[in-house]
């Protein structure tokens, strides 16, 4: 069930345009803000509150990376996987915070602290390796300096 | 027309077309899998490419898609260039990457258009040596089956599923390479026209699953011309048999009916072709038990009677062929032929048969149906009653917001930036119906109402279009205002349509109907069309052999006179009273049955002749509009089983009787001397005596294999051929694989086009007529000048009555057709039976949603569950129709719903 708050904030995104299924990636947006992914569930309640169906919806959701339709940990990070970071050695630094978190990419850790993905360039590749955390991006890493980083976030 | 360059040869070409449209339809070999004639282009596969040039001095040229590339005046290509043609073989490449070349084991092999594609662009070798990437499938219901890692990519099944069919529960997922397309969640594919992803899918992801449970390549199997029998649309099929099984019905182009298309019914319902409550055997009943005899036996049986005193009764049928309801006419006299449906449905078919025959009144063929620019839908739930008429209204409402993507300057065929420019705008359509309708996500306006109150609509709809129409007295609330807008959007229209038919039973909405038709055509509306569906294929059939009712027939019970009867392909305990049937049935002298299918009327005969299916007999059947149709013999069932008429010929050559037919021609010339509203019959398609160069057209490919070893367990010389008398087919892959005749022409094939897509060789211009001409002979024509009688009898408005509910009719697409019901797919797919009620009065009567309740309809009553339906209108309470389990009850009538008390 969505809450009547995530519901209210959905209808008012949905306002503001002609046709309210136009307010679905904003939908998807608002529920995992509130709840950091978005369940079958979610998806079914949103269809049914812009009157589309649960397979439109879906197909939306499963389109961008950054909805994530499975449970993620209290921090994502997103290492750059492109050309640059490639060149530089980003699979020394995805090695080291694999064996280091203990988990695979696509996985969370079991204390639901990080999960680890991989991400298509994140436009910094002039200061690659690079990868970001939550919403933070971080430049030039290797596995020396990593570990400081990952220290912000608990 | 234009003239553009093609490989530096000038071609004539129609304007307003892509360059793969009209390359196509010069014979070019061009590959391309997103586009389908049917659903336009959105240039996503690539895989079209051809080489543009700006002028004859340009050299260089570059590559562009031919489906999005306009065919104007003075374009200049290159199909035949190294450089498109490498682009081509690189494309397929890519798509092929991913592929799990598993043809030997998929459901598609041999006529895959990925297979003929790929061939066509010269990818023989595979470079790729990586791990593939790999999907888990999902159950889609009992008539797909899915195996998405052989998918390409090329959106054709969402596009049609959703864009084409209107269907939301077909997606596509995720993004990248991981692309998915199926449903939310594993489940059945809700759209009643899913069926045709088969055909659309150009490899093998959707494949049949019925086809499955009885596998045979496309090659091997033996196909014949044929029409559907599941409802009065008449769409064109191609059903295929070996080994005495039916395997499976695919589409079978007809551009004047059902296009490219057909819905799950008619697509899946074949498998009571193959059920076991086949009658394989004459039956004859001793001491209370119907046993098989031999023919000899049975036929003398019947003769004893034949030339005894007892009168003899025919009763005909509306799913029997014209030839076997004429047959029986002939046996026992036109005196004594009875038309053998309920007097209700007689009352409204002789009613929709007499407006359609009027001079003034357009009966559209269904692609006009999908051509019209406002339709008016009165009374029909058309994607339960007559589905592919469903589909083409929302063809209609989309074709008719085509011109504001042109105005913009986009061409028709642009599906993709049409789609976006109009931004799910539609036509005006105005659906009035008992309950709501699959087409109220495309509709301007619907209504529900009782079907009075939906008459009462229409004639105030034909009195605003016409004030000379009669009026409707006392229109109560939004009523007025909904006429005289429908009436606008009609008027205003080039192409108005109404579109009706008997499915809520009511005479008056019916005449409403026509009102609506005849006052668009007085006030000088030049193409309105009134489509009426018709409930069974050959519904129309019977009505133009002016058989008398079935409940006169009844009547001999209580005349105390002696009679036998003879029932045609007919259970009569689905259209009249249990009683009267049982009394009907008990009183006779003999009962003989002749039908394919035993039910519960066979049960009670004393005689029962085994009849041929559609499968495995000829015939002509009446869609409709009016069109006449032949299906052949697509092979020879085991045993004595035989198309009705041939029976019936049989029958006469033993009584005293004109009747001496040997062959179908015989019977179709002697219906054209006798009826003359049947008169064009013969014309249907061409005589069993016609030969193309001095051969029969076969019904075998020409790589129909094991023809030497198919019987040889049994006997290792090859059989004789069976002799087909009724038409200038052969059982064989011998003979001039003739296409010159559309109504012989049961599967297309071109060297290279192996799939469903070489039909683009036989026709004049891709998505268009066949070359030949399309199947069937319209039996009447709009005739010249205006009728202007009008229908007067306007009922009073429904009132809703203290203790007592209107019970009307609800079809469902799955379960209210007899014959389709006794496949496994389709009986998996209809509902149980049930009492529909609204809101209101669930809460009146204080019952909830899956309770049960009793019905008391004619003071019989029925235990049912409750099904809230909220859009059926107060005071009306709705039955499914034909269902199985259900027996005849007069719809709509009034009845009572008792509150079951908890024992």
């Amino acid at each position: 069930m969505l809450t009547e708050e995530i519901k209210h904030e959905i209808e008012a995104e949905a306002e503001r345009f002609e046709r309210k299924q136009a307010a679905c990636i904003e939908a998807l947006r608002i529920v995992q803000m509130h709840r950091r992914w978005v369940d079958d569930e979610s998806v079914r309640d949103i269809a049914s509150v812009l009157d589309m169906s649960p397979d439109e919806v879906d197909s939306v959701a499963t389109f961008y990376n950054l909805i994530y339709r499975h449970p993620v940990g209290r921090h994502v990070i997103r290492v750059c996987a492109s050309v640059s970071c490639w060149l530089l050695g980003y699979e020394r630094l995805l090695d080291h915070l694999i064996q280091r978190l203990g988990i695979a990419v696509g996985e969370t850790t079991a204390d639901g602290r990080f999960t680890l993905l991989l991400n298509q360039c994140l436009g910094a590749c002039d200061h690659a390796p690079a990868l970001m955390i939550d919403q933070d991006q971080y430049q030039d890493l290797d596995v020396a300096n990593v570990e400081a980083v990952l220290e912000h976030y608990q | 027309m234009a003239t553009i360059y093609v490989d530096n040869k000038p071609y004539v070409v129609n304007e307003g077309r892509n360059l793969l449209q009209v390359c196509l339809s010069l014979g070019f070999n061009l590959p391309y899998f997103c586009w389908h004639p049917a659903l336009g282009s959105v240039g996503a596969c690539r895989q079209c490419a051809v080489k543009q040039f700006k002028d004859e001095k340009d050299k260089r040229g570059k590559i562009v898609m031919a489906c999005m590339t306009p065919a104007a005046e003075g374009v200049r290509i290159a199909v035949d260039d190294e450089e498109a043609r490498q682009f081509r073989e690189t494309v397929i490449e890519w798509l092929m990457a991913n592929h799990p070349h598993d043809c030997p084991v998929c459901d598609e092999g041999g006529e895959c258009h990925l297979q003929d594609m790929t061939v066509m662009t010269g990818h023989n070798y595979r470079k790729y040596r990586f791990p593939k990437r790999t999907y888990q499938n999902q159950y889609l219901g009992p008539f797909i089956n899915h195996e998405m890692n052989r998918c390409i990519q090329c959106y054709r099944c969402v596009r049609f599923y959703q864009d084409y069919a209107g269907g939301q529960d077909l997606g596509v997922f995720a993004a990248h390479d991981r692309v998915y397309f199926g449903r939310h969640k594993d489940g059945v594919l809700e759209n009643e026209f899913s069926g045709n992803l088969v055909e659309l899918c150009p490899t093998g992801v959707f494949t049949d699953k019925t086809l499955k449970g009885h596998y045979t390549r496309a090659w091997d199997l033996q196909t014949a011309p044929s029409v559907c029998v599941h409802c009065g649309v008449g769409c064109n099929t191609t059903p295929g048999e070996r080994y005495g099984l039916l395997r499976r019905i695919h589409n079978r182009f007809n551009h004047d009916v059902n296009g490219y298309f057909l819905c799950d019914r008619g697509r899946y319902g074949y498998e009571f072709v193959n059920g076991e409550r086949r009658v394989r055997t004459p039956l004859l009943k001793r001491d209370g038990a119907l046993g098989p005899v031999t023919r000899a036996e049975a036929l003398t049986e019947i003769g004893k009677v034949l030339s005894g005193p007892a009168v003899l009764l025919g009763i005909g049928s509306p799913r029997a062929s014209i030839e076997s309801n004429f047959a029986l006419r002939e046996l026992v006299g036109p005196d004594r032929f009875y038309d053998g449906v309920s007097a209700r449905e007689r009352q409204l078919l002789s009613a929709m048969l007499s407006t359609l025959r009027a001079p003034g009144v357009h009966s559209p063929s269904l692609r006009e149906v999908g051509e019209a620019d406002a339709v008016f839908v009165l009374g029909e739930n058309l994607a339960e009653v007559a589905p592919m008429i469903a589909l083409q209204v929302r063809q209609a409402v989309y074709r008719s917001t085509v011109p504001m993507g042109e105005r913009l300057g986009i061409p028709a065929w642009h599906d993709s930036a049409i789609r976006e420019a109009i931004q799910g705008r539609h036509g005006p359509l105005y659906l009035a119906t008992v309950t709501g309708d699959k087409l109220a996500d495309v509709a301007t306006r619907s209504w529900c109402a009782a079907p009075d109150d939906l008459a009462r609509l229409g004639f105030a709809v034909a009195h605003c279009i016409d004030p000379t129409a009669p009026s409707v007295s006392d229109l109560s609330e939004e009523l007025p205002g909904l006429a005289k807008e429908i009436a606008g959007a009609l008027r205003s229209a080039q192409r108005p349509l109404i579109v009706s038919g008997p499915s809520c039973g009511s005479l008056a909405v019916v005449q409403a109907a026509a009102n609506v038709a005849i006052s668009l055509s007085a006030a000088g509306a030049q193409h309105a069309a009134l489509c009426y569906d018709a409930p069974e294929c050959n519904s129309f059939g019977p009505a133009l052999l002016d058989g008398h009712g079935l409940d006169e027939a009844l009547q001999a019970a209580k005349s105390g006179s002696v009679y036998a009867a003879i029932v045609l392909e007919n259970d009569l305990y689905r259209r009249a009273d249990r009683a009267a049937v049982d009394a009907f049935l008990e009183g006779a002298e003999q009962v003989v049955v002749i039908d394919h299918t035993v039910h519960d009327t066979t049960k009670r005969a004393d005689v029962v002749l085994p009849a041929a299916t559609f499968a495995e007999g000829d015939g002509t059947l009446v869609n409709n509009e009016g069109r006449a149709q032949r299906f052949v013999q697509v092979f020879k069932a085991q045993g004595d089983v035989q198309e009705s008429w041939r029976w019936l010929g049989e029958l006469s050559r033993t009584a005293p009787s004109n009747g001496a037919w040997q062959n179908l021609d015989h019977i179709c010339t002697r219906i054209a001397e006798t009826a003359p509203a049947l008169g064009e019959i013969a014309r249907v398609a061409p005589a069993a005596t016609a030969r193309f160069l001095a051969q029969r057209i076969p019904r075998q490919a020409h790589r129909y294999s094991g023809r030497t070893a198919i019987g040889a367990h049994v006997n290792v010389h090859e059989p004789a051929l069976p002799e087909d008398p009724d038409s200038p087919m052969a059982f064989s892959m011998e003979g001039f694989p003739s296409t010159c005749s559309s109504a012989l022409t049961s599967a297309y094939w071109a060297p290279g086009w192996n799939s469903v897509q070489a039909l683009n060789k036989f026709q004049a211009e891709v998505g268009g007529p066949l070359r030949v001409g399309n199947a069937g002979v319209r039996l009447w024509e709009v005739a010249e000048g205006h009728d202007h009688k009008y229908f007067e009898v306007i009922p009073p408005a429904f009132q809703s009555r203290e203790k007592e509910h209107l019970a009307v009719p609800l079809h469902h697409i799955f379960g209210s057709e007899e014959l389709s019901v006794l496949s496994p797919s389709v009986a998996e797919r209809a509902p149980a039976s049930y009492v529909a009620v609204n809101f209101r009065d669930a809460e009146a009567l204080q019952i909830t949603d899956g309770e049960n309740v009793q019905l008391v309809l004619d003071g019989i009553p029925y235990r049912l569950p409750v099904r809230i339906l909220p859009d059926l209108p107060s005071g009306v309470v709705g039955l499914p129709s034909g269902l199985p389990e259900m027996s005849w009850v007069k719809l709509p009538g009034w009845g009572k719903i008792v509150k079951e008390v908890p024992a």
